[in-house]
């Protein structure tokens, strides 16, 4: 990491830090949801941006760690953290298995089978069978969790909204560090030469069944734990949230935000959040088309997403020649 | 589970087949073009629907409204291609995605703002007479407007001058533009054309399924599914995977898993087609040059 990034990763995380003493507990609650967006973007950013497999389906995997925190604290008595770790590793799993068959799917192929999956969740978590666990259309709902005692012992008060940001912005924090490790390394290579020339990539050694099938697995664990810490927030879980629309969301935040970027997942993640509440505000009667307006305005100004615009803007600024980034999707 | 039963299943789903053969149609038309699938496709025939409902209300019989209908999909198809389109066209396929899905929930929230999210009743225009033994009136006069629309978007693409043109430019706009095609026109026709397409489709699945801002979004997805199992750049394809779907749908809803996981089933399936065939029925094997 360069300096300069390092210093402004430094001012991110202290302007991250003070946030939540200066605005009111509303926005606190809306940053930890920018939050969970963030990871969520990101695990999308690894599969559709590094590894250019297209998934329509994300919001399926979302539900599934949402739903794990949910039953693991409603049914089993779990303590919220304690449920994150399992809700990232069954989603894992789960991804890993849904991967397998995806590797004979490309490009729109894949998109309809993820969309598929997509449409099939708030009715798979509706039916019968497992009504008894998911609690059917009521849905589940979970406790608030209060900050430790450790923290109230060592003199440092915070309210319920102010623990779960910083709970969840430890929890972003460690798992963007993964992913830059990840991705900087053998591995971000490998998956970047799988999305630019497959078969290329496999004469050079690449194991690319093995890699494609583990970035679907490692970017469901992402979007699982994202799943995970948003049921904490919002302590609730229906299966209608779970919809095709939220992974549509999730793939307009990682294009919105720029893809095979790990800032854009923090822009996509403001932009998910935000701007439908301005496009309420602007229009009561119609917000939804104010978004769609935002949306192409946004496509229009900046084709390859905010971090792509930035990386521009600042290479001008500098006069250095850039390097366009590639294409994800062909 | 009786033939009779069977038999009455089957006809209602290629009733059904036929309107999800219609939007697909209409799916690959645009992608035989462009290699994009149009997102808002559903949304863009929902909204011609409501535009045909309100003719209808102000007083005009069903078929000059039906007529003007096609015609106003047909420019609007056109319009939302020169306006908002033609401006992407060299940006990233998925940035172009982020636009269809932009133009869906534009589309989706106008129709609800304009027209109410209550749910309303779209007339049928096929008389009683039409009915046969095992299908109702508007199943036989789907079926037949489908297959009637149909025939006549093969005649127009293969024997006018104007349908050879789209295809050609479709299928190699450099040597197209050469010879004097104007490339760009004939892929806002060909974006005309679909949205008029769609339109039938939306005016004929309006009467069962009811008019509301969100009533294309199952069909949309079977659509979809249908152009994928018949081969996304294959029109005759779309047609029989429309059918498939449809009938697929209706008999398993029907006899094997009842109507609350028909949906899962029914995609299931069809994801299960695509990976034995991952090009669908008629579609081309995909090459690329290394």
């Amino acid at each position: 990491m360069s300096r300069r990034a390092l210093i402004a990763c430094a001012v991110l995380l202290l302007a991250a830090c003070v946030l939540p003493f200066v605005v009111t507990n509303y926005r606190v609650f809306q940053m930890s949801l920018v939050l969970v967006y963030a990871i969520a973007l990101l695990g999308l950013n690894i599969l559709t941006g590094y590894n250019g497999q297209i998934s329509l389906g994300h919001g399926a995997f979302y539900a599934i760690g949402a739903y794990c925190t949910a039953i693991l604290m409603d049914q089993a008595g779990l303590p919220y953290w304690a449920t994150i770790p399992i809700a990232g590793a069954v989603c894992l799993l789960a991804g890993f298995l849904f991967g397998l068959p995806a590797l004979r799917l490309e490009g729109l192929y894949l998109a309809v089978a993820t969309l598929a999956l997509a449409v099939s969740t708030p009715q798979i978590l509706k039916s019968h069978p497992l009504e008894k666990w998911t609690g059917g259309v009521q849905g589940i709902v979970i406790v608030k969790p209060d900050p430790p005692a450790f923290l109230a012992a060592a003199g440092i008060k915070l309210n319920q909204d102010q623990w779960l940001y910083f709970f969840t912005l430890a929890v972003a924090v460690a798992m963007f560090a993964l992913g830059w490790n990840l991705l900087r390394g053998r591995v971000g290579r490998a998956l970047v030469a799988i999305r630019d020339h497959h078969t290329a990539a496999e004469v050079m050694g690449i194991n690319t069944a093995l890699y494609k099938s583990l970035a679907f697995g490692v970017s469901a664990m992402y979007t699982g734990i994202a799943g995970a810490l948003g049921a904490i927030a919002v302590q609730f879980v229906a299966p209608d949230s779970f919809g095709a629309f939220l992974s549509l969301v999730f793939l307009v935040g990682i294009v919105i935000g720029g893809l095979a970027s790990l800032s854009g997942a923090l822009y996509g993640a403001l932009f998910i959040q935000f701007v439908p509440n301005i496009a309420d505000e602007v229009s009561k009667a119609a917000p939804w088309a104010i978004f769609g307006v935002f949306l192409i305005g946004f496509m229009y100004l900046m084709p390859v997403g905010v971090a792509g615009a930035l990386r521009m803007l600042t290479a001008r600024l500098t006069r250095r020649k850039l390097s366009q980034p590639k294409e994800a999707i062909a | 589970m009786t033939f009779e039963a069977l038999v009455l299943q089957v006809l209602a789903g290629l009733a059904t087949g036929s309107i999800y053969a219609s939007l697909a149609l209409a799916l690959v038309m645009i992608y035989q073009a462009t290699h994009l699938v149009n997102f808002a496709q559903g949304e863009l025939a929902m909204f011609a629907t409501y535009l045909a409902w309100s003719l209808i209300n102000a007083g005009i019989s069903y078929w000059p409204a039906f007529l003007i209908t096609v015609g106003l999909a047909f420019v609007l198809g056109v319009l939302i291609e020169r306006l908002v389109i033609r401006p992407v066209e060299r940006a990233p396929v998925l940035a172009v995605v982020v636009v269809f899905i932009g133009l869906l929930v534009i589309l989706n929230s106008v129709a609800g703002w304009i027209f109410t999210y209550t749910i309303k009743s779209f007339p049928s225009p096929f008389p009683e007479w039409m009915g046969v033994r095992y299908m109702a009136p508007h199943q036989v006069g789907a079926f037949g407007v489908t297959l009637i629309m149909l025939a006549l978007l093969y005649l127009f693409f293969r024997f006018t001058p104007l349908g050879l043109a789209m295809r050609a430019a479709a299928q190699n706009p450099e040597s197209s533009r050469l010879v004097g095609i104007r490339v760009g026109w004939m892929l806002a026709l060909g974006w005309g054309l679909a949205a008029a397409v769609g339109a039938v489709a939306g005016m004929m699945v309006a009467p069962i399924v009811y008019l509301d801002p969100n009533m294309m979004g199952g069909i949309l997805l079977y659509a979809f599914a249908a152009a994928l199992l018949g081969g996304i750049d294959s029109p005759f394809g779309a047609v029989v995977g429309g059918l498939v779907v449809g009938v697929l749908e209706n008999v398993l809803g029907a006899f094997v898993i009842g109507n609350e996981l028909k949906l899962v089933v029914a995609l299931a399936l069809i994801v299960g087609v695509l990976l034995v065939r991952p090009s669908g029925f008629f579609g081309t094997v995909h090459v690329s040059r290394v």
